[in-house]
């Protein structure tokens, strides 16, 4: 039915990172590639192999087919896992039994065949498509329990025309229409709600991949939203440009799920988030196709409707062509990291950082927790000599600076330009630095900061083996807040873990990720080892619940990029007041009267 | 968690409580001096940031809320800032505590010495002291004492130092500054120094808040203050002051620190040492000024027998869990935390609430002694009465007590009459056994006394004698709110009867610790206790007094006889002299 286009492309440089050599282009049908029941690719996995060491499988990342030493310690102590003794592995195979049987709307169905448009009811690939990949839903799958409700059909629109003529089916027969991209949402987005009676149709949007023109004058380029993030990237390089939009998931997530989300990019200080790269959208809804009618850079023709669709996820209608602004390929990249006595003087360095405005493309604070974590997972090192320099630095960042190896704490940077610009802005990032105490800690540790960024969603799937359930959320604040919240926030969840029956310390760890004017991106990870618990899921969420109140009253807002979904809708009202709310809800009923986009996100 | 102590269980008979423990038993046995100069090296919070007394100062005046209040102070009254700063520099340093281990040590000796002379013994609850000691680890932590003697906060220094715990910093009134040198040094044995009132000084306010917020963001050390403001004349404990409890949550509001831990200690005094003197001070006759000449002075209480001191220190309180559901934190997002802002109602009520359940808990754990009871007794039997009867009802008196919660220290496998006599040898200044009869002593028979001299000292009995009986009046008061108000009430139905018992709520409001707002829950509790007695019945809608109630109700009536004579007295007095009292209102206290 489909076809393979095995085309292979020039490297990007940046996505050389995630991906080791050549790498065929996703197939229409990812799933066939991918996990059905955690994150990724089917080969690569972190597993501890029979001398009980840890490695990454298959050949697709830069830490693929390595070993990883102290892994399996670092695990162990700080979980109180035992690799051993105690698994908890995952059923093998879906069981299509325990699946809800597909109610199908005939009418709708006769129609959507005459069109053309290819469309399956088999299990599998309804299942693939009834979740993301928050916690709960992974457990789900790995329990084989499934889920209640899952999209009864799935369907493959080629182009912005044929999801019109869908969403005309769906209107004349009054179908659910739940949009589909990526599948990386961590919010419950692509849940089906329950208590829908209606056919679910799962509106996939993977077909629609292509970049439909560039246009090197204005440096836009008209890309259809289906498109995932790496095959974007990789696209345009062969052109010479890049978006520069590379939010963690840009891996699988796609250009519709991005508008639909409100994305931010690691390198967004350069390039800027998801709102900044857009220049035009058209949207398809059950009122019609909503679109502006110039691509103009700026427009003051009152409120933007633009931002009705940012950040609508998947309720008011489907995405299915986007111009967005692209870039030259930058000249040189160069990756650092600074090593600071605590958190706190890194807080302070990236708060100067973004004050006088010379954030490099990409600037991360990781607490101390998380420098252990990536500690852990540094492959076996190749010859005597580069354990004996690391020995030596050390040495020298713990013995001679006086640094407490329990309180250190990591910035990672990464620089885009040209190089003589590039190098000017290094010695410049690196002199705040050593205002706040910071001291260079070279290349090396700043690049493996971003590629734990990639790993760790395949880390959450080792855990899980091993009794050990993770999660990660995020959130925005103000610069004078940042120290106060992260300290809370880890200490709320420690608490409700003691309270709630958990028996081993919780892993509780954060990064700055992002810098603004006028605060910061805070990014947190939490695991804790379930050995135990009668039901680890809920007592997850009941901590992540208390977790995201602490936030609140500590001033971080509901989500940074993340969204909403169903597991943050019941803080929308006091997070955007009534009569916010009131607004969100009239575009609604206006625009989509039936709730023909019926997946109850956000509202 | 911690919360849920803060509510009174449903009987109180059930409330558990700690033993204690002698601490001077063991200073009567070894070395004062020895202990003087041990080892000391108390647990520390663990989020410290370790700073000098003087780091401390420069923080407070460098920190953004007071710089914006100069500002705003300067803007107000066309002065240069600099010339504010210097002022707020000026007031810090007449506030700062200066804490000094020598200076505490100097204490440690010579507080031994004087305890010995005074007490028989000093006790603490060990057990409270083990909660103390993880609660400051774990959070800061405010020690909030109940205030009867000028003792109080050096005897809780004395004891947090005999415990190896970290000293804590205490809120003083400026009258000690007053005294040269001792002045300094309860300064350095970690007092700073607040005046009395400062309404509408808003760099006074500012200075204050901020050194008392840094100090517990910092984790410099416990800090501890009287909810009451004052000693409590009467030891009948004072309607709260929430100024500074105030102050101390707003660190939690503002989410700089995740909790704070509030910690209710109750110290009851057997004797009190200014016990002739509050009569005194209540019947008109000046309070002496703070100096050291009137310290020196007032050795003569060496020679005396003051008995013993128990001090209880209560669970911690977390304010965070108080708060949970009832404070929005959300609120303190929309402005700069250094700004400063009246709290909101919601907040404010808040801190009321809590500060009334703080004082409810410290009376809770004061210790009671028979001659509480016996005081009560005698007061309401003031031509004096039989020996036999006295042990009698005070026996009576005792089990109606211990029904209602008290925290009774009756001693264990002593007869009754020992324990009698043994109360009235203590108390032989107050009271006097001639011919198996017990009566107040009525002043000094001996010598010429005019019939004022001869009305005065009566009244200082009288007064003297209340002050014990109001010691019990926590136990008591709401079966005799209600009491009263069945009593009063028109007819037996419960709802004139509640009316009735809200109406002398509201009345006594800043005469009894009675949180606004509790009201049903007090009547409730008061029906509750007066059911289990046996002494009512509560029929369909009726209230309806049984025959052994009887006497119960009358004792009860008879408890607050003489505060309700005295309000009545007085609004007499003001309703037909209305123009007499235009400033100062005498009722306060005169009871």
């Amino acid at each position: 039915m489909f076809v393979c286009y095995g085309v292979l492309v020039m490297l990007h440089p940046n996505i050389g990172l995630l991906l080791n050599g050549f790498n065929e282009h996703l197939l229409p049908t990812r799933q066939e590639i991918m996990k059905w029941n955690g994150w990724g690719y089917s080969d690569s996995k972190f597993l501890f192999n029979k001398k009980g060491q840890a490695e990454f499988t298959g050949k697709r990342y830069r830490l693929s087919g390595m070993i990883l030493p102290s892994l399996q310690d670092w695990f162990e102590n700080t979980f109180g896992a035992s690799v051993k003794q105690h698994k908890s592995p995952a059923t093998p195979s879906l069981n299509a039994g325990a699946l809800p049987p597909a109610n199908l709307n005939e009418a709708f169905l006769q129609d959507l065949t005459a069109t053309g448009i290819p469309f399956s009811h088999e299990a599998d690939d309804r299942v693939f498509r009834a979740h993301g990949h928050c916690l709960h839903e992974i457990f789900a799958l790995r329990e084989g329990r499934g889920f209640q409700r899952v999209p009864d059909m799935v369907t493959w629109p080629n182009c912005h025309n044929d999801v019109v003529k869908i969403v005309e089916l769906a209107c004349k027969h009054n179908v659910c229409v739940i949009p589909y991209g990526g599948g990386t949402s961590v919010t419950g987005a692509l849940e089906c709600p329950p208590e829908e009676m209606r056919c679910i149709v799962s509106l996939d949007t993977s077909q629609m991949n292509r970049i439909l023109w560039i246009d090197e004058k204005n440096l836009v380029a008209r890309i259809e939203a289906g498109i995932i993030g790496q095959d974007l990237e990789r696209l345009l390089n062969e052109g010479g440009y890049c978006t520069g939009h590379e939010p963690d998931s840009m891996e699988f997530s796609s250009l519709g799920g991005w508008v639909a989300t409100r994305a931010s990019g690691m390198k967004k200080n350069v390039y800027g988030n998801i709102e900044d790269l857009v220049v035009h959208i058209k949207v398809v809804t059950p009122r019609g196709v909503m679109e502006k009618s110039c691509q103009g850079p700026r427009m003051s023709t009152g409120p933007d409707v633009h931002h009705f669709i940012l950040g609508s996820e998947g309720t008011l209608g489907v995405v299915t062509e986007v111009t967005m602004k692209i870039r030259p390929i930058p000249e040189y990249r160069k990756y650092g990291s600074v090593v600071f006595p605590n958190f706190e003087a890194g807080v302070a360095c990236l708060r100067e950082v973004a004050k006088q405005r010379c954030a490099p493309a990409s600037i991360r604070l990781m607490d101390n927790e998380q420098f252990q974590f990536g500690h852990a997972l540094k492959p076996q090192v190749s010859s005597i000599f580069t354990s004996f320099v690391e020995g030596l630095k050390k040495f020298y960042i713990t013995k001679f600076k006086g640094f407490d190896p329990h309180q250190l704490c990591v910035a990672t940077l990464l620089f885009e330009g040209d190089r003589e610009r590039v190098l000017q802005h290094e010695k410049q990032v690196y002199d705040i630095a050593a205002k706040f105490g910071g001291l260079a800690a070279g290349e090396d540790n700043g690049q493996r900061g971003y590629i734990l960024t990639f790993v760790i969603a395949y880390l959450r799937d080792l855990g899980l083996d091993y009794y050990v359930v993770a999660e990660s959320f995020e959130t925005s604040v103000p610069w004078d807040r940042v120290l106060d919240l992260c300290r809370n926030v880890k200490e709320r969840i420690i608490r409700e873990c003691k309270e709630r029956g958990v028996q081993f310390q919780p892993l509780t760890s954060c990064r700055v990720t992002q810098t603004y004017d006028a605060g910061a991106c805070v990014y947190f990870y939490f695991a804790f080892n379930y050995r135990g618990l009668a039901d680890p899921v809920h007592t997850y969420e009941q901590v992540e619940h208390a977790a995201r109140d602490e936030i609140l009253a500590n001033g971080g807002s509901l989500s940074h990029h993340h969204g909403v979904g169903k597991l943050r809708k019941e803080w929308m009202k006091e997070s955007i007041s009534d009569v916010g709310l009131g607004m969100l809800r009239s575009v609604k009923e206006y625009v989509d009267p039936d709730n023909i986009f019926g997946n109850r996100n956000l509202l | 968690m911690a919360s849920t102590t803060l509510y009174s269980q449903r009987d109180p008979m059930l409330k558990k409580r700690d033993d204690f423990e002698d601490i001077l038993e063991e200073r009567r046995n070894s070395s004062d001096l020895k202990y003087a100069v041990r080892c000391y090296a108390p647990v520390l919070y663990k989020g410290l940031t370790p700073c000098k007394a003087n780091m401390l100062k420069s923080m407070v005046l460098q920190s953004d809320h007071l710089r914006y209040v100069i500002n705003q102070v300067s803007q107000e009254s066309g002065e240069a800032p600099d010339i504010i700063h210097e002022e707020a520099s000026v007031i810090l340093e007449e506030m700062a505590h200066r804490l000094k281990i020598s200076t505490v040590r100097f204490f440690a000796f010579t507080l031994t010495k004087a305890f010995k002379t005074l007490f028989q013994h000093i006790c603490v609850n060990e057990e409270g002291i083990h909660r103390l000691q993880q609660a400051i680890q774990e959070h800061p932590v405010v020690l909030l004492p109940s205030h009867r003697s000028y003792m109080d906060f050096l005897l809780m220094s004395y004891i947090l130092y005999t415990y190896d715990l970290a000293l804590p910093v205490i809120a003083a009134g400026m009258d000690f500054m007053g005294m040269k040198f001792i002045g300094e040094m309860l300064r350095m044995s970690g007092a700073f120094f607040i005046r009395r009132s400062f309404g509408g000084d808003k760099l006074y306010w500012a200075v204050f808040s901020e050194y008392v917020k840094t100090m517990l963001r910092n984790g410099f050390a416990p800090i501890e203050f009287f909810l009451e403001g004052t000693r409590s004349r009467t030891c009948k404990s004072l309607t709260p002051k929430i100024g500074l409890l105030n102050i101390v949550m707003e660190p939690f509001f503002k989410g700089e620190v995740f909790d704070v831990h509030l910690v209710p200690i109750s110290i009851s005094y057997e004797r009190i040492l200014e016990e002739s003197l509050y009569a005194r001070e209540l019947l008109g006759v000046p309070k002496p000024k703070e100096s050291t000449s009137g310290l020196l002075k007032a050795r003569r209480i060496l020679s005396e027998n003051y008995g013993s001191i128990h001090v209880y220190f209560g669970q911690p309180v977390s304010i965070r869990s108080l708060a949970q559901d009832k404070v929005n934190r959300c609120k303190y997002n929309l402005v700069p935390r250094h700004i400063p802002r009246k709290p909101t109602k919601e907040t404010q009520s808040f801190v009321t609430d809590t500060a009334y359940r703080i004082v409810r808990l410290q009376e809770d754990s004061m210790v009671l002694k028979p001659w509480v009871l016996m005081a009560s007794i005698l007061l309401q039997n003031l031509e004096g009465l039989e020996l036999s009867l006295l042990t009698e009802q005070t026996l009576w008196l005792r089990g109606l007590a211990q029904s209602c919660g008290a925290f009774l220290d009756w001693p264990d496998h002593t007869p009754s009459a020992k324990v009698v006599s043994s109360s009235l040898a203590l108390h032989r200044g107050l009271v006097c056994v001639s011919g198996g009869r017990v009566s107040l002593v009525l002043g000094e028979p001996q010598g010429l006394v005019t019939p004022e001299e001869a009305l005065f000292n009566r009244a200082v009995s009288v007064l003297s004698c209340a002050s014990y009986r109001n010691q019990i009046l926590h136990v008591f008061i709401r079966p005799a709110i209600l009491a009263v108000a069945i009593h009063n009430a028109a007819s037996s139905k419960k709802d004139e009867v509640f009316n009735c018992f809200s109406f002398l709520c509201k009345m006594f409001s800043d005469e009894f610790i009675l949180c606004p707002g509790d009201t049903v829950q007090d009547f409730e509790e008061a029906c509750y206790l007066l059911v289990k007695s046996g002494s009512v019945q509560t029929l369909q809608q009726n209230i309806v007094v049984t025959d052994r109630g009887q006497s119960t109700l009358s004792f009860l009536n008879g408890l607050l006889e003489s505060f309700l004579q005295g309000y009545q007295l007085f609004s007499t007095l003001v309703l037909g002299n209305l123009n007499m009292f235009s400033d100062k209102c005498p009722v306060e206290g005169t009871i």
